[in-house]
């Protein structure tokens, strides 16, 4: 029996705060199941890289698992029908990605007979494929990070198997107050969550894996030990990390677990370490051991907003007021709707945009208590005391203030992994992560700028030297005929300015 | 249902500047009630003068700066100064030496360099300066602490008032009746005659580390400061800085030559070392922004009041120290600098 995992040979992670957890709100009931909607509604932009295009048009009858569209370059995924219906439309529709602003989305009015794909997958025998092979296959199931940023999996997964790689870990951290859709995904289905890491060691020709979660999670760890016993995989070990956010930040993660920094502006693959979400590495086993691709997700819908907070798994595409109305429906002080945690997640402005593949925590809260007004930074260093990339957050705030580019890059605002926890403990209220956003968004616009200027000075040097070219050559051309009138004698030049004499004459 | 947009983090600080300051405050009643017991009550009429300054100063410098005044006087900022100022002060200061040295921290160090959060120079001691300077035998004056059987004369609440008012004793007194040198002149003076630490230590005047009543003192100043550090309004790297930064140049002499050279104790304990560590010091906007920056420059703070009191003209200090490595915090804060998580090494040069 493999007992509870030990917290071991640990690196360490600075400041971070340790935060009210609030999960257990959403952690009293199991999973529940939403019924189908009557609509869904499918961003075809639910990814990080390029939106897919769609295949379908409108009237198309859809059956559940059917591509509904496919991306059209290298970077993306695919996004399949979560539900059987008939495309209704093709529009745009406020979306969560954009704050609730529209982007293009392809509906599907559901039929409520749930009819899958004929071609609806049997288990894939992954062990006896090679590697990209099921890399392959994994890109066809639309599978995507379930922790929030969304990389489209299998070409991480490509990009992954070109480095050396000395380990995956699993990320069952889950950091950040009141998320709780990885511990119950742990809790439930944790053998599996073993299954899809070992489909991925076997893709990415790894022996060893390490899933991490959380101290604060002991129900997950101990179902996670169980389901590794069964499994009985030695290449499996479980890790625990002290409950301290922003500890399941990729990076972070990495440098918890190796002891390992990812370098500046590189990747954890640089050092050898390859990150996937629980929740990918289940939705990798349902796709390549039941066939389904990645058409619903579990969710966290809760905060002090909503009357009975709780965990559901719900299809892609299932509008959020349907989830927070099976829920028990909003509180009357609801005022924010967060997707994502307190820290880090999007506000929105209204419920009608629909449960996409990032939605990991749907978040409504009463209105935040009042703040006072922002004071000048007083240099109290807590910031500092606190950031867990080590950066000198009241520093950088200085320059952003004074828009100093080159100081803001010294600084390593570009490190900046804009967790939040520096805007909590600043005492003048300054809001820190969002300058600092602010100002990355300045820097990339600088460097547009640059890249502008560049190119325009390189055309009008291209231009000045084609000028010049052209001059020359009309010049050599000048002196040729000047040549060649010379030798043609004088009787020649008369007769050519006699000619000329005439024209003008004319 | 429509809901209202909020930028990440959907958290709100629980910290804020008014409460730090109030802390600050909260945290120098021990040592002020000590002070009153030891010296009188003329620290009262100082925190009065000090505090109608500063917040006048303050208020007339933001109007000036066509900022609301409010704002300004909400966060508690000048009641720090001003009681930072009235405990550097001798407890018998004439008013208009306090009001100086008030109003020029808070007009000059404070406003002239943007308020709040700008300044380069720790207002008080800027402050302090300036009356050192200008009111040099004012400042000397210090009556003698409450000792017991020693006797002494003390002088009434109404006495004091008047003084601090006025700046004239009662007809009956003079300055030697009432002024006592205090343990650090005593023991600069004696080391001058030639006298050795001992004999300097069995003054009446001297305690058990420092002289009588300031080592009471000081404990509650090191008490208030404590529960700052616990209340994580400070932290400990500054205190410890400036501790090590005195205690240890003292402690290496001290063992070289003891008959010559006062106790780290006796430093610790005397003048205004302990307020320096735990509350001037720790002023954040004019100290080193990270914590090997403050851990310098405390210890630059400690080893310069070292230096003062040992090799200077001056009786203490502090406030030059403090002032000096002002001076010193960019260059500080560039050379200390922590290394960015993900990056090859230190990046700090001057």
């Amino acid at each position: 029996m493999a007992g509870p995992a030990a917290t071991y040979d640990l690196g360490k992670l600075h400041g971070g705060l340790r935060l009210a957890a609030r999960k257990s709100e959403s952690t009293g009931l199991p999973i529940q199941s939403l019924p189908l909607p009557r609509q869904l509604i499918l961003p075809i932009d639910q990814h990080v890289g390029d939106p897919a295009q769609p295949l379908v048009g409108i009237g198309e009858r859809v059956l559940k698992g059917q591509v509904l569209a496919e991306p059209p370059g290298t970077l993306g995924a695919p996004v399949h029908a979560p539900s059987s219906g008939e495309v209704v439309a093709i529009e745009p529709w406020p979306v969560a990605g954009r704050h609730g602003d529209p982007a293009p989305c392809i509906v599907i009015e559901c039929d409520g007979e749930d009819r899958a794909m004929e071609s609806w997958e049997e288990p894939i025998p992954y062990a006896e494929l090679p590697g990209d092979t099921v890399l392959q296959k994994i890109l066809q199931g639309g599978i995507v990070g379930l922790g929030g940023a969304v990389y489209p999996t299998a070409q991480k997964l490509m990009q992954a198997v070109s480095c050396d790689l000395d380990y995956l870990i699993l990320n069952g951290a889950e950091c950040e107050p009141y998320i709780s859709c990885d511990d119950m995904l742990m809790r439930e289905r944790a053998h599996d969550i073993v299954s899809g890491a070992r489909i991925l060691l076997h893709a990415l020709q790894l022996d060893c894996a390490y899933i991490v979660v959380e101290s604060d999670k002991p129900e997950a760890i101990r179902q996670l030990a169980a389901a590794m016993t069964d499994a009985g995989d030695e290449r499996l070990t479980l890790k625990q990390i002290p409950t301290i956010y922003p500890s399941g930040g990729e990076d972070q993660l990495v440098q918890l677990v190796t002891n390992r920094e990812v370098p500046s502006g590189g990747l954890p693959t640089d050092i050898g370490c390859l990150v996937q979400n629980v929740g990918t590495a289940a939705a990798i086993h349902d796709w390549l051991q039941a066939g389904e691709p990645l058409i619903s997700r579990i969710t966290t819908i809760t905060g002090d907003g909503i009357a009975n907070p709780m965990n559901v798994r719900a299809r892609i595409g299932t509008p959020l007021a349907e989830i927070a109305e099976f829920a028990g429906g909003y509180t009357e002080d609801a005022r924010h709707l967060v997707i994502g945690g307190p820290m880090t997640g999007k506000s929105v402005s209204n419920d009608r945009v629909p449960l996409v593949k990032a939605t990991n925590c749907i978040l409504v809260m009463s209105a935040l208590p009042a703040n006072g007004p922002e004071l000048p930074c007083i240099r109290c260093g807590e910031c500092a005391a606190v950031c867990p990339v080590q950066l000198l957050p009241q520093q950088i705030f200085w320059y952003a203030c004074a828009d100093d580019e080159a100081q803001l890059r010294e600084y390593g605002l570009i490190d900046c992994i804009e967790c939040g926890c520096c805007d909590l403990v600043c005492p003048s209220h300054i809001p820190l992560t969002y300058d600092f956003r602010m100002a990355k968004a300045r820097i990339r616009e600088l460097a547009d700028e640059k890249a502008r200027a560049e190119r325009a000075r390189r055309r009008f040097e291209a231009r000045n030297e084609r000028r010049q070219r052209e001059q020359s050559e009309r010049e050599a051309e000048l002196a040729r005929q000047k040549a060649e009138a010379r030798q043609a004698g004088p009787d020649a030049i008369a007769e050519i300015l006699k000619r000329k004499r005439r024209e003008d004459g004319d | 249902m429509e809901f209202e947009r909020h930028e990440a983090p959907h958290m709100v600080p629980t910290a804020n500047v008014a409460r730090m300051m109030q802390q600050v405050l909260l945290a120098l009643v021990p040592a002020a009630v000590a002070h009153i017991w030891f010296f009188g009550p003329g620290l009262v009429f100082n925190l009065l003068v000090a505090t109608a300054a500063c917040v006048g100063g303050e208020a007339l410098m933001m109007r000036l700066r066509g900022r609301p005044a409010v704002g300004a006087l909400s966060d508690y900022s000048a009641l720090v100064t001003a009681a930072l100022l009235a405990f550097a002060l001798p407890s018998l200061t004439p008013w208009w030496v306090t009001a100086t040295g008030a109003l020029f921290g808070i007009v000059v160090a404070k406003h002239l360099y943007g308020g709040i959060g700008f300044n380069i120079f720790n207002p008080a001691m800027a402050g302090y300066v300036v009356v050192l300077v200008a009111f040099p035998m004012h400042l000397n004056l210090w009556v003698a602490p409450r000792m017991g059987d020693i006797d002494y004369q003390f002088l009434t609440i109404l006495q004091t008032l008047t003084y601090t008012v006025t700046g004239s004793l009662p007809d009956a007194l003079t300055y030697d009746d009432i002024s006592r040198a205090t343990p650090l002149d005593a023991m600069k003076s004696g080391l001058n005659d030639l006298r050795t630490t001992v004999e300097i230590r069995s003054l009446p005047i001297m305690g058990d580390f420092g002289g009588v009543g300031w080592e009471w003192i000081g404990n509650f100043i090191a008490i208030g400061g404590f529960w700052l550090m616990v209340r994580k309004v400070i932290r400990w790297h500054i205190p410890l800085g400036v501790g090590a930064g005195l205690l240890i140049p003292a402690g290496i002499m001290w063992l070289l030559s003891p008959g010559t050279e006062p106790s780290p104790g006796f430093h610790m304990f005397s003048g205004a070392a302990l307020l320096c560590a735990f509350f001037i010091a720790t002023d954040p906007v004019s100290a080193a922004a990270s914590p090997k920056g403050r851990l310098v420059y405390g210890a630059g703070i400690g080893f310069l009041i070292y230096a003062i009191r040992t090799w200077g003209a001056n009786v203490d200090g502090v406030a030059f120290a403090v002032l000096i490595m002002n001076m010193a915090v960019p260059a500080i804060d560039r050379i200390t600098r922590p290394r960015i998580v993900g990056h090859s090494k230190d990046a700090g040069t001057l």
